[in-house]
């Protein structure tokens, strides 16, 4: 058996803590360029756009995170696409946060009074006009708190890749444990980093959440 | 189409034929004909729900209507045609009873938004537009305001200037003083009265009789869907014909 001191420890979750926010960073990134595209999608009344974006919404929200990664990894291997435990988390957090996070959108969106539409619609702006000059930076305003605080959820999330062997920080928590045969000493540090991690992002939605009803 | 009364020469500014909308299975306008001369200034009347803010809501396409036509200057509405009705809402201005200020932007920035969007004006024009628009509508210090630091009538008149910054050939007002407090109705009215007097073509939709009598060359009473009676201001309000209007007038006197 190797001995482990606390720093060794700590050491390791914390460069296993790097690939945790980098992996939330590519889901919260990845997300909200997709989400943002199926809220746009959504917007332009295309017909059926509404329906297919519901749906897509449903299907992410209503399957479970862990089953979406088992399916982005082990589906995509069935058919002959190799992938790494990276795309995999990658592709199955990115589609978890869009979900979530377009129908965040899609709620502040619809918060902003029919009369902006109408107001911008009657000064002859086209649909892409109104969303950027008027619609969306109204919207934006409402929508950073619920944002920021979904981000907490993502970098929770992110903890789920470990079982499909995505080296995170759950994961490397797991190896020393059964290494060390000292699980609770590791998950409470394990635990604490998550803490550590995901406590200031709170306390930035909660000021920023008192900043724009301030602002009123 | 064109009748003695008119010379072909002149296009009506708008010219609405046999229109009608539903919502579902409610028919909210049953068949309206009516055409406006260029310069022309028209008060509609009515009850509520008789569908005079939807006739004025068809005109810039905000409601889209079932069957009949609908001309501005010639050119007719055509709903799934995104590049006409942008050219024909450049030609419609729109003043709505809730104001519409843009809150995130300011008083200035309201003003020259379309103009340099969608006529492709360059900021310094547009700026000096927007400023001789204020200086009419008498809030020229106001430029770099924002809406929430204005009362309802300073709202309400940046909103006239905002829409007349598109430079329209008629300027659509629905109930353009209804949500405003009784002391701040006059200097709104007294801005569209001016309009009125520099030969902008109105179409307006008022409870403010008073004003309609003074102000309008053409009063039109609208009643469950159609245009029931219509004639000179004088004659609608001291002749009434139709026991509708006699009564609509006399339950304002209440």
């Amino acid at each position: 058996m190797v001995d482990f001191t606390l720093w060794d420890i700590a050491r390791n979750l914390l460069l296993a803590g790097r690939w945790t926010v980098a992996l939330s960073l590519i889901a919260f990134v990845g997300g909200s360029v997709v989400g943002l595209l199926l809220l746009m999608l959504r917007l332009s009344k295309a017909p059926g756009a509404e329906w297919l974006v519901a749906a897509y919404v449903q299907l992410f929200q209503g399957v479970p995170l862990l089953v979406q990664l088992f399916l982005a990894y082990y589906g995509l291997g069935l058919f002959g696409i190799h992938t790494s435990p990276w795309v995999a988390a990658g592709v199955g957090l990115t589609l978890y946060a869009s979900a979530f996070l377009t129908e965040i959108w899609r709620g502040c969106v619809a918060s902003i009074p029919r009369g902006q539409w109408e107001a911008s619609q009657s000064l002859a702006l086209n649909f892409g006009e109104q969303l950027r000059y008027i619609i969306l930076p109204q919207a934006l305003k409402i929508a950073i708190a619920p944002t920021v605080g979904f981000s907490v959820q993502v970098i929770k999330g992110t903890a789920l890749a470990s079982v499909i062997g995505f080296m995170e920080l759950t994961r490397v928590g797991k190896t020393i444990a059964n290494a060390t045969f000292n699980p609770f000493l590791v998950f409470s540090c394990v635990a604490l980093m998550y803490f550590l991690l995901c406590y200031p992002v709170s306390l930035y939605a909660k000021s920023l959440e008192r900043k724009i009803h301030a602002d009123r | 189409m064109l009748t003695a009364e008119y010379p072909a020469v002149m296009t009506p500014a708008i010219d609405i034929i046999a229109l009608h909308k539903s919502y579902g299975t409610h028919e909210v306008l049953k068949g309206i004909d009516l055409r406006v001369q260029p310069g022309e200034v028209i008060a509609i009347i009515g009850k509520s729900g008789s569908g005079k803010s939807t006739l004025l809501r068809c005109i810039n396409g905000l409601e889209i209507f079932q069957s009949g036509s609908l001309t501005v200057d010639g050119k007719p509405l055509v709903h799934h045609n995104a590049g006409a009705m942008r050219n024909l809402r450049q030609q419609v201005g729109m003043i709505f009873q809730s104001f519409n200020l843009f809150p995130h932007l300011t008083v200035g920035k309201n003003i020259m938004l379309a103009p340099g969007l969608v006529k492709k004006k360059d900021r310094q024009s547009a700026e000096a537009h927007a400023r001789k628009l204020l200086e009419r509508v008498g809030l020229s210090e106001k430029f770099d305001a924002y809406a929430d630091q204005l009362s309802g009538g300073q709202q309400q008149r940046v909103a006239i200037a905002r829409a007349l910054a598109m430079e329209p050939a008629v300027l659509l007002c629905d109930e353009i003083t209804s949500a405003l407090d009784p002391e701040l109705v006059g200097e709104v009215l007294r801005v569209v009265e001016g309009l009125a007097q520099d030969g902008m073509t109105l179409l307006m939709v008022t409870h403010e009789m008073r004003f309609a009598r003074r102000v309008s060359n053409r009063v039109i009473f609208m009643h469950q869907g159609r245009v029931h009676e219509m004639g000179p201001p004088a004659d609608m309000f001291g002749n009434p014909q139709t026991p509708e209007l006699q009564q609509f007038l006399s339950s304002l006197h209440d």
